[in-house]
């Protein structure tokens, strides 16, 4: 089409091919680039030094990893060609898939592979489980490693090929570096290269296809099988206003947009150039956590009242909107839709009861008039919708709320105060987590009630976790699928947490962009722009 | 002129350390925990303790606060909690964009509010002053969000004439450079034109009742010499200085400009550090920017000079 930017940019292009031209140099190939807005600003390239999820997604893409899960969310080889497992169960053998290489072409070798599951066992929670049942870890040979446990271990493949925070393996010399400082060469072994002289943080990170990548044979499945580039150039962007990266998508200046407003999904899936993909087939899941060091949380029967406040329509209803983007109800601690759903449990969050609640609440000691302090965030629209019911529900049960209303980052601090509400603690606040992480108790860290060792809100309840330790010893995959209703039957007397519903975030991208995943979160390899 | 120049310059020095103390204070005493942060939602509390070990944030506030001023006296700016760039290089990298935008800014503002300003004066009480002051009143009223949104949809969606966001530095070409920072110098551009033309139009109402006036048109001088002449000269020292604190607050950030048009800028930065708490970066960007405050005033003050030779400091 022409138009008068196309004439402009031509007048452009003219001039600056005369002056190519009168220099006498070449003009650069065309390479193909997609150019993607990001849900956040990509700040820290080290993804064991923090749990962000951009901070992750960049790792997808410059670092592989030995499993990832396919569609089925069971882990499956990636740079791992073959495995073995002892008959005693207590010893794994890993043989790497040939012709393996860094971005810097250094040759993957076992000593990588083994640094870096160190590394990572030292700050990741599943990592840290997998860490109590390994006693060595040996080089065979330049392919191959093995892992020995101490008794057998039924989540060891599961931690390897987790979908948030796996053991990306990178060089040996950098997987050294303590895990509490931060790794900034960003030398991998993923498909893509970080180009770091082009990042520019609060506006742009640059990729590039990694030449020596070496994909696996099978079509993509979910994190698994083959990693294809088939971009030159992918430009991560960073716009922090909505409105102007929906006008840049229409505008086509932009090709891909990872986390559009919810509202603005109507309006995208009626633009004739503009594709709108769901792509997390288990979404998110929003949870109320309360403070369990603090009356009157700190009993069950205050934890089970917060059960009875809830209307999950009302609160999608606030926080999504649109129908098509959540679900009516789901009562799984571990997700609806996932391989762990279960609806065991679940009954007092169907339908609010708010005299119910006013009774447990009694029973735990409520005071009327008694302040509950409940954190608002005012710069996070959903957790703020979100909150706003629950204090509706909390007043509706004859509660006295005060609400203190701070910035998310003020929140993520305050937090982690133990003092007493009235003192700068707090009672309950809101937010959001998901992925096949949540979907299983022994990676759900709001799940974890460890009580000193756990999130803040500190939940505690040993016969849970006494639980969930038999769980993740269980070898066989379907006999763990039972003991997952025993652990939520648990968690709804406990309540280390109240799910308030499920929702999903689709993506959006231009109709000349092919080769999108569903794969749990945005991935851009197999992506193609024609 | 250089013995004011370097008394100036050396009455900046308490100016820049009572700035740093006060932010250095105001930044560590208020709520928000930069390694709660980095760790993200999935870290226990001995993580976090562990990372903000590794920070140096564990250490007494005293010395912290005489580490970063050792670092200060030796040009150190620090480096970003979060991503370990030196600070100097983040605000290098911001600094372009946001200077190519004041400067595109006011020069708009400054070539159509000076002759909008002089002609409403001039002709003060006709329609033409009604005209003029009724659209700098809408324009001044305007919040730049809006001006700006309705430009994009104006110019880049509907015509196609304009691109909607980014940046292109001046190195890869004027024409994408210019093109880029077009939509945002308008929408600022307009405000200060309001501004500078109100400012411009009452400074001249003024001077324009002086005697002087009267006598350079009581001598036959024509109306160009006497408005600009006489007129517009004897004005200038308001005006120079509304412009210079237009640049002066320009250089500071333009938040709503660069994040409607997504332009990597001083603005921006200082607003993502202040969510992150990344002190380092916040305390860099507030020196330096107080830094162009001072430098600006001063560079009005030295204009005063020139403008009117009464003047003497």
């Amino acid at each position: 089409m022409h138009n008068r930017r196309n004439i402009l940019a031509g007048a452009g292009a003219a001039a600056l091919l005369a002056g190519s031209l009168a220099e006498g140099r070449a003009q650069p190939k065309k390479i193909k680039t997609l150019k993607a807005v990001v849900h956040a600003d990509l700040k820290i390239v080290d993804p064991v030094w923090t749990t962000a999820y951009i901070t992750q997604r960049h790792a997808n893409l410059v670092y592989d990893t030995l499993f990832a899960l396919n569609a089925k969310f069971e882990p499956k080889p990636q740079m791992v060609e073959s495995y073995t497992l002892s008959p005693d169960g207590l010893k794994y053998t890993f043989t790497l898939r040939p012709g393996l290489v860094f971005h810097d072409n250094q040759p993957v070798r076992p000593v990588d592979c083994i640094a870096s599951i160190k590394r990572w066992s030292a700050r990741d929670p599943m990592g840290q489980l997998l860490a109590t049942f390994i006693t060595e870890m040996a080089v065979v040979d330049d392919r191959t490693f093995s892992m020995t446990l101490k008794e057998p271990y039924g989540l060891v493949l599961d931690s390897l090929g987790k979908a948030t925070s796996p053991p990306y393996i990178m060089p040996e010399r950098l997987a050294n570096t303590p895990p509490n400082e931060q790794v900034t060469d960003p030398t991998g072994s993923g498909p893509f290269m970080f180009k770091k002289d082009e990042w520019r943080p609060g506006n742009r990170a640059v990729y590039l296809r990694h030449p020596g990548y070496v994909p696996r044979s099978e079509p993509p499945d979910y994190l698994s099988g083959g990693k294809i580039a088939k971009l030159d150039r992918l430009e991560w962007i960073y716009i922090p206003d909505n409105n102007t990266v929906l006008s840049a998508l229409q505008a086509g200046e932009i090709d891909y947009f990872e986390a559009p407003p919810l509202d603005f999904i109507g309006m995208l899936k009626g633009s004739p150039d503009i594709s709108v993909l769901n792509i997390d087939s288990l979404g998110v899941q929003g949870l109320i956590r309360p403070n369990t060091l603090h009356p009157p949380f700190d009993k069950y029967e205050g934890r089970q009242a917060l059960l009875h406040l809830i209307d999950q329509a009302e609160y999608m209803g606030a926080v999504v909107g649109d129908a098509s983007l959540y679900m009516p109800f789901c009562g799984a601690y571990f997700l609806c839709n996932s391989d762990n759903e279960t609806a065991v449990g679940s009954e007092p969050l169907r339908k609010p009861d708010y005299a119910k609640a006013k009774a447990l609440l009694a029973q735990a000691g409520y005071v009327p008039g008694q302040k509950i302090v409940v954190l608002q965030p005012t710069d996070r629209p959903q957790y703020n919708a979100a909150t706003t019911v629950l204090i509706s529900g909390l007043r509706k049960a004859g509660v006295t709320v005060d609400v203190q209303s701070a910035d998310w980052s003020t929140i993520t601090s305050r937090r982690t105060r133990r003092d007493p509400p009235d003192k700068g603690g707090w009672n309950l606040f809101i937010t959001t987590h998901g992925g096949p992480d949540t979907s299983m108790p022994v990676s759900n860290v709001w799940f974890n009630s460890k009580c000193e060792r756990a999130n803040p809100g500190w939940a505690c309840d040993p016969e849970l976790e006494k639980l969930i330790s038999a769980w993740a010893r269980e070898p066989d995959r379907a006999k763990r699928h039972a003991g997952i209703e025993e652990i939520q039957r648990r968690a709804y007397v406990s309540v280390p947490y109240v799910p308030f519903g499920q929702f999903f975030q689709p993506v959006a991208f231009r109709k000349n962009v092919t080769g999108v995943l569903a794969a749990g979160q945005p991935v851009y390899w197999n992506i193609d722009k024609s | 002129m250089l013995r004011i120049v370097l008394r100036r310059l050396g009455a900046t020095i308490p100016v820049m350390l009572v700035v740093a103390v006060v932010v250095f204070l105001m930044l560590h005493l208020s709520a928000g925990d930069p390694a709660a942060i980095i760790a993200g939602d999935n870290a226990t509390e001995e993580d976090i303790a562990l990372l903000r070990k590794s920070l140096g944030l564990d250490r007494p506030l005293a010395e912290q606060f005489v580490q970063w001023i050792w670092q200060l006296a030796q040009g150190d700016l620090g480096v970003s909690i979060f991503n370990r760039v030196p600070v100097a290089t983040m605000i290098a990298q911001r600094m372009e964009p946001t200077i190519a935008l004041t400067v595109l800014t006011m020069t708009l503002a400054v070539s159509l509010a000076v002759p909008l300003g002089v002609l409403a004066a001039w002709r003060v009480g006709t329609w033409v002053d009604h005209t003029i002051m009724a659209l700098a009143v809408a324009a001044f009223s305007c919040p730049v969000f809006l001006i700006g949104y309705a430009l994009v949809q104006q110019f880049a969606r509907t015509w196609k004439v304009l691109p909607v966001q980014g940046y292109t530095p001046l190195s890869e070409g004027l024409v994408p450079f210019l093109l880029h920072l077009a939509l945002p110098a308008i929408s600022l551009g307009l405000i200060y034109t309001a501004l500078l033309a109100r400012m411009t139009r009452s400074t001249m109402l003024e001077v324009l009742g002086e005697d002087y006036i009267r006598t350079a048109r009581a001598k036959g001088l024509g109306v160009r010499q006497v408005l600009l002449q006489h007129g517009l000269r004897n004005a200038a020292v308001p005006i120079v200085t509304t412009i210079g604190l237009g640049i002066a607050l320009l250089i500071g950030g333009v938040v709503v400009a660069e994040s409607v048009f997504a332009i990597p800028g001083i603005g921006r930065l200082t607003v993502e550090a202040l969510q992150q708490r990344d002190y380092p970066v916040i305390q860099g960007v507030i020196l330096v920017s107080s830094l162009a405050y001072v430098l600006v005033n001063l560079l009005i003050d030295l204009s005063y000079l020139l403008l009117d030779p009464r003047i003497r400091y």
